[in-house]
């Protein structure tokens, strides 16, 4: 169609070199911007905090080593033993001072439990409590922990999750754990990257939610190779995952059914907390080959599974973090994904949550926030004690020969038909590639709308291990967040975290009573100023890790807190007016 | 001759009946309709797009580039639908880091302006939306991939894109095209597993692809970037193949290639192989007769 002609038309050749100058132009923008920001930000010079190693200071010469399974599947066992580095804090005898609980996975490699000896130093007591030769023939490799009072004794009992059967240890005196497992009715084989506890029914015992990877499949010894995922964007054919009722009498029921929250979506994470606002603690889950699941939870008669915008993208799920990202006072969610230059974006995912008013979660990741390489484990924090919080995001799968990479052969193998990658011996042998593999950690500084740069470099953050699970802690008692990482297969790491001295802080040891002791599930909203920020106590986050029980909160310049108020899990609202501030506060809840 | 054995004329079936509909269709329809068929498919099954603002940026900018650039360089606004393939074909296999949009944005341009300014006698030599993402791999590999996941790996959404994918090539008369690469590819990739001592399906599994999908019934059929004649067009699909699988020995061997090579092994055949022997079809034709463009030109990506 002809809608009008140009009066004096030049030349074609004319025409021709016209119309390349925008075409170059495009070409050369188009490589400009790969280059990524056109200005350096200041704020990426001047974080406010910097990291540590102090992993040889501290004594923690903690090395994961990963599992060895059945020969039949040895061309792909760099991928399928590619996780079981998990970390988790907690205060195994009530010293005040944070614990530190590794996991291995190799038959005899030891777990290890680091008491915290105040002095900047741990030593090694794992043995001697009885939580360290865990990984045995028959009985599985330890893939991650959770602590939590189930019995509400006032001491940390453990759930030890594993490529096979679970653990379950009572906290007998803080020194000494017996393993009560089977009379708890937990003797399940499940092969499981993750566990939370939380109260669903708010009845004042911690639960059980595990969550499932491979399904029950004994890994050393198959009958079948046909044991992997069936497509790499919706597989539903994981292991299920498992609720738990804590019936009170040391004993647990599985409820799984009955309530409704048997994913066999291939989870690697999960993380609970009241996302929309009625008083219930939901689940969210991270899975890897499909789409994220959040379990809006029904007064704890049972959970219904909803979309809240989450299924629109179909990634690989790896942890789920929460926390606060704009100081909205709602605990939103970062969820980690892969990214390979040139091969794949799945990006993270900042999803905000809008569900006490929208329904629905918001993903606004962009930019460097988004692209973390293969991101593990994540975790918030307030490193410099500004008032918002930074994100600590682990990364890198597998680092072998650097010459060699294995993504080709995985661009190969993630576009065929399902029934063929499911047969884990039709996919290209490993060899001894890598995976994305010497991947540096991602710290995020939040710049609130200027968005969030990433200043590992600038902080010290620095290593290429492949790492999985972050926890966070204040080590020292001395309103610092102190970033521990275990690695896959190789040593694990601590930064210690040194903030900007000129900021106040406060941190807050929650003690249930009508709820359960260890606080699990409580929530606690900071106000100062026009300032909001919320918290939530921690029974599994990340991934194959948990956090300080305790919670640690940046006041900025503020040397006064307005006041706090606490949701505890029982529904009793506790508010405390101007607390103390530069140290950290043991409140309990009322009894009334 | 009673009624009853007065003959009657044969009433075709549904399926020759509707051949013969398709046969009446502009063949540019077809083909736009196929690509909105993959666009529906990915998006409400499996939400491939990744966001609308990408698909609309994408059209958008193809749109008027392609108005601006043909008003300005023929003196007339052409019809749109190429264009319109091309920003749906660069929306599904374009995917960028995080959530930007400045991929489409120079991806669309990319792809509609390298008709315009990449011509030899008057035809332009490389596929739109082949150039515009192998330009974008190459030069911009730290913000830009290609699809390279499947439908959901979902057996049944493959039979329904291939089943209407080859009615529609061959209704359009470049069947041969993609059925010649389809065989050399399945050929040459047994040979190269076997002598290379790999398993063969994994191998051959990626043609089962959106990306191969794409890449079979939009960018190598292009009838406006083919050579001319069934069997030349056949040669050269069979040397596209034979540059897929070039490129994939030496990615087995560990040849350092960039990651574009690795990651779009077919698109990057066809940005090799296609303008050259476009551009050498082109020369042997006489000079005096510049090559014309098919007509009807069925759109292409």
């Amino acid at each position: 169609m002809s809608v009008s002609t140009l009066p004096h038309r030049p030349r074609p050749a004319v025409r021709r070199a016209v119309m390349a100058i925008p075409f170059v132009a495009a070409l050369l923008i188009a490589a400009r911007l790969d280059r990524g920001p056109f200005r350096s930000s200041a704020d990426a010079a001047h974080p406010g905090f910097a990291f540590q190693d102090a992993t040889a200071a501290a004594g923690i010469g903690f090395v994961h080593r990963r599992a060895s399974f059945d020969p039949r599947i040895a061309g792909i066992e760099p991928h399928v033993a590619g996780v079981g580095a998990g970390v988790s804090v907690t205060d195994v005898d009530g010293d005040g001072w944070p614990d530190l609980y590794f996991t291995n996975s190799r038959f005899g490699a030891p777990n290890a439990l680091y008491r915290n000896r105040g002095d900047g130093t741990f030593t090694d007591v794992a043995a001697a409590a009885g939580l360290a030769d865990l990984n045995a023939p028959g009985e599985g490799v330890s893939m991650g922990a959770v602590w939590g009072d189930m019995d509400n004794d006032g001491r940390e009992d453990v759930l030890v999750y594993r490529y096979g059967y679970l653990s379950l240890f009572r906290n007998v005196d803080g020194k000494r754990f017996v393993d009560v497992t089977a009379q708890a009715g937990l003797h399940r084989w499940i092969n499981s990257n993750g566990a939370i506890w939380l109260d669903y029914d708010r009845d004042g015992l911690l639960d059980l939610y595990v969550t499932a990877y491979f399904r029950d499949v004994d890994l050393w010894h198959l009958t079948t190779t046909r044991i992997m995922h069936d497509s790499f964007e919706y597989a539903t054919n994981g292991g299920k995952n498992l609720l738990f009722h804590n019936l009170g009498n040391g004993r647990f029921e599985d409820v799984t059914d009955r309530m409704g929250v048997g994913s066999t979506r291939w989870t690697l994470a999960a993380a609970s907390a009241d996302f929309d606002g009625d008083g219930w603690p939901d689940i969210y889950l991270a899975n890897d080959y499909g789409p994220e699941e959040l379990y809006l939870n029904d007064h704890g008669k049972k959970f219904t599974l909803t979309t809240a915008g989450l299924e629109a993208e179909s990634k690989s799920g790896m942890s789920v973090a929460l926390g606060d990202a704009f100081n909205r006072g709602r605990l939103d969610a970062f969820v980690t994904n892969i990214s390979e230059r040139g091969y794949i974006f799945q990006n993270n995912n900042l999803r905000l949550n809008d569900m006490p008013d929208g329904r629905r979660f918001r993903n606004v990741a962009e930019g460097a926030i988004a692209d973390a390489g293969w991101a593990w484990g994540a975790q918030f924090g307030d490193f410099n004690n500004d008032g918002a919080n930074e994100l600590f995001v682990a990364n890198g799968f597998i680092s072998a020969d650097k010459g060699k990479s294995y993504w080709y052969a995985m661009s190969k193998i993630a576009g065929a038909n399902g029934a063929l990658f499911e047969d884990a011996s039709s996919w290209p042998a490993f060899g001894n590639a890598s995976l994305s593999g010497y991947e540096p950690s991602r710290v995020y500084l939040n710049r609130g709308v200027a968005g969030w740069i990433d200043v590992a470099s600038t902080v010290g953050a620095t290593d290429l291990y492949d790492g999985r699970a972050v926890a966070l802690a204040d080590l020292s008692n001395r309103g610092a967040v102190d970033v521990v990482v275990a690695n896959q297969n190789q040593p694990a790491i601590l930064y210690r975290d040194f903030p900007d001295s000129a900021n106040h802080w406060i941190g807050l040891h929650l003690v249930g009573t009508r709820s359960n002791r260890s606080a699990i599930g409580a929530e606690v909203l900071l106000e100062t100023g026009d300032v909001r920020q919320r918290r939530v106590v921690d029974g599994g986050s990340g991934f194959a890790s948990q956090n300080d029980r305790r919670l640690h909160f940046g006041l900025g310049s503020h040397e006064w807190v307005d006041r706090l108020v606490i949701s505890w899990p029982s529904g009793t609202r506790q508010v405390v007016t101007r607390p103390a501030i530069d140290r950290i506060l043991t409140v309990t809840e009322p009894e009334r | 001759m009673s009624d009853a054995t007065r003959a009657i004329p044969a009433q075709p079936n549904a399926i020759v009946r509707s051949w013969q509909l398709g046969r009446k269709i502009d063949p540019r329809y077809l083909i736009a309709g196929l690509i909105t068929l993959v666009l529906l498919v990915a998006q409400f099954r499996y939400h491939l797009v990744g966001g609308y603002q990408r698909l609309v940026v994408a059209l958008a900018v193809c749109t008027a580039a392609e108005a601006v650039l043909s008003w300005f360089d023929r003196g007339k606004v052409v019809n749109l639908q190429s264009a319109y393939i091309s920003g749906i074909s660069l929306t599904l296999l374009t995917k960028p880091q995080g959530a930007a949009l400045w991929p489409f944005v120079i991806g669309g341009f990319l792809a509609i302006s390298s008709k315009y300014v990449v011509r030899y006698r008057d035809n332009h030599l490389f596929n739109p939306t082949n150039f515009a993402i192998c330009a974008l791999l190459l030069i911009a590999p730290d913000h830009v991939s290609v699809l390279s996941h499947q439908f959901g790996n979902d057996l049944a959404t493959n039979l329904v894109i291939w089943t209407f994918g080859l009615i529609i090539v061959a209704r359009v008369g470049v069947v041969h095209v993609t059925v010649a690469y389809l065989a050399a590819f399945l050929l040459l990739s047994t040979v190269r597993a076997t002598v290379m001592g790999q398993p063969v399906l994994p191998e051959i599994a990626p043609v089962t692809g959106p990306m191969y999908q794409l890449f079979l019934f939009f960018m190598i059929t292009d009838p406006r970037t083919i050579v001319r004649g069934k069997r030349p067009q056949m040669v050269v699909a069979v040397i596209i193949a034979v540059a897929d699988q070039l490129i994939r020995v030496a990615s087995d061997t560990g040849v350092p290639l960039p990651t574009a090579f690795n990651a779009a092994p077919p698109l990057l055949a066809l940005f090799i192989v296609g303008p050259i022997a476009k551009w050498l079809d082109l020369r042997r034709a006489a000079p005096a007769s510049r090559v014309p463009a098919p007509a009807p030109a069925p759109a292409s990506a």
